[in-house]
């Protein structure tokens, strides 16, 4: 496409289907502590690449 | 939802309900924009209006431009529907009641005075006190009895000062490894910290065990000393300094972040983050204040300004920085656009209250850190779990979806509905928003986005 560049990103619809497994990393967007927001998480399901 | 901005030269669409991220060009972004409410015919005449004189703007070209969008709509890649809702409520009901991860306070108390802490100087406005033994491991057992079949479970020592009580902190860690496997576990441990006691052992210590560090910095000398101070007074700068580079050194690329908190005296915290990258730190993070609006410290709505230019600012110095590289970390932009979490992730977010919760030196339970000492909030405790079913149901039901101020923001699902100490301590209710705090996250998020689009496309400008 000449005037649209689109980023490779995960599908969140697909991850829906999927279903979570809920290994992640608990995220607080807050001020004081580890303050992990959700975005900046890495995915830990197995099956996922 | 599609959310479009301009940054840095960059002209960036994203498509939220998929998560597609697309750079385009001026002649798309105007296309994009009126692509839902227009006609094919009116978009072009108002396109060739608008660029009359452009050589690459024909109605040809257009036709091609607006081929593509359709293209992207049908791969559902633009203007996908958004059909979560549902997913909000079975997804908690599905997770059950899985705690996978405890905030222990293992020290109500803090060789430091911060006149900002939100703690109140590690008391949470209760007395002193350190956690000991006996409790930690009844927490860390009810952790594990608690966490069904999750295998990542997460505790972080917190305050407080956490080395205050550093003994116990080593005890519980070794506690933990010693009954890990049998119960097929894997504990991931965190420690935050002001850094007065920093030595040889905690920083060998904790370089083993702990995944993350946090470290408490607040930028330059002045900023920091002016709030940071012990309990006669002085700044704290110069003490802990070096006992942070020793430990950063000393770490060996494992995770650790220098955290600062910026106020209304320093609202132009690059600065905070240039005087962190001369000290030799290069995972920082910058936070603004949590505290009442009275307060001397909070934000003013001038300030809030400012900080929306220094986080815009400071994407372009992360950017500058990569290309003479001496590349740094911010901890907000750091996104993760093809491995990030899934969309259950992005529904639920933090989980404080549900499968995460704070643990007091006495045992007590509140969903989080920040609701330690807030009475109506205390869940229960770890030896008798969940008493306060009502108040577990609030927080139960905090999630992307919830809240009619979240309905049409584009930024719902990377912030998942906000945080809900914020939104108690702004509208009074966890089921409310901290306006000023969505103002400068959709901007972090704009600006974590925009260096993603950086790295994908040559330069611009
Ligand atoms: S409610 Fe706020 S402070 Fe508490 S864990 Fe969630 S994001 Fe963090
Ligand atoms: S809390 Fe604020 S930023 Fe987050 S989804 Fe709701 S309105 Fe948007």
């Amino acid at each position: 496409m000449k005037r649209i560049q689109t980023l490779e990103t995960k599908n969140l619809c697909e991850s829906a289907k999927k279903g979570g497994c809920g290994e992640c990393q608990t995220s607080c967007q807050s001020a004081c502590k580890t303050s992990c927001g959700i975005a900046n998480q890495k995915c830990e399901k197995k099956d996922e690449r | 939802m599609v959310h479009q901005y301009k940054l840095n030269g960059y002209h960036i669409v994203l498509d939220t309900c998929s998560g597609s991220v697309h750079a385009v060009d001026e002649v798309a972004y105007d296309i994009i924009g009126l692509y839902e409410e227009k006609t094919e015919e009116e978009i072009t005449a108002q396109i060739l209006e608008k660029y009359r004189g452009r050589e690459d703007v024909t109605r040809e070209e257009i036709r091609l431009c607006l081929a593509d969008v359709a293209k992207l709509k049908q791969q559902g890649k633009l203007f996908t529907p958004d059909t979560y809702a549902p997913l909000a409520n079975e997804f908690k009901e599905r997770s059950g009641n899985v705690v996978k991860a405890l905030c222990l306070h293992v020290a109500h108390t803090c060789n430091l005075n911060c006149a900002y802490c939100f703690a109140s100087q590690g008391k949470y406005h209760g007395e002193r006190a350190l956690m000991s033994f006996e409790t930690g491991k009844r927490a860390l057992d009810f952790l594990i009895e608690h966490s069904g079949s999750r295998t990542n479970l997460e505790v972080d020592f917190f305050g407080g000062e956490p080395l205050m009580n550093w003994e116990v902190v080593k005890q519980l860690v070794l506690y933990a490894r010693s009954v890990e496997k049998e119960h097929r576990k894997n504990f991931r441990f965190t420690l935050t910290t002001n850094g007065m006691l920093i030595d040889d052992d905690v920083i060998d210590f904790a370089n083993r065990e702990m995944s993350n560090v946090v470290l408490s910095l607040d930028g330059r000398k002045e900023v920091h000393d002016r709030l940071r101070v012990d309990y006669a007074g002085n700044g704290s700068f110069d003490r802990i300094v070096p006992k942070f580079q020793k430990l950063v050194a000393a770490r060996g690329g494992k995770n650790y972040y220098m955290r600062g908190t910026f106020t209304h005296q320093n609202p132009d915290f690059t600065r905070d983050i240039d005087e962190m990258l001369r000290l030799g730190f290069t995972e920082l993070s910058m936070e603004p204040v949590v505290c009442a609006p009275a307060d001397p410290a909070a934000l003013t709505q001038e300030d809030l300004t400012v900080v929306l230019k220094e986080y815009e600012l400071l994407a372009q110095k992360m950017l500058d920085a990569k290309r003479e590289g001496k590349e740094f970390t911010f901890y907000h932009y750091m996104i993760d656009l093809t491995k990030g979490p899934c969309i259950y992730k992005r529904i639920s977010g933090c989980g404080s209250g549900t499968e995460y919760m704070a643990v007091t030196p006495w045992g007590d339970l509140y969903p989080c850190h920040q609701f330690v000492g807030e009475e109506k909030y205390k869940l229960g405790d770890i030896w008798n779990g969940i008493s306060n079913h009502g108040a577990q149901e609030e927080f139960c039901a905090c999630n992307a979806y919830t809240r009619k101020e979240c309905e049409d923001c584009w930024a719902k699902l990377y912030c998942s509905g906000g945080c809900a100490a914020n939104a108690y301590h702004a509208a009074g209710s966890v089921s409310g928003i901290y306006a000023a705090g969505c103002e400068l996250f959709k901007k972090r998020m704009e600006c974590a986005v925009m260096l993603q689009v950086a790295d994908a496309l040559p330069r611009q400008e």
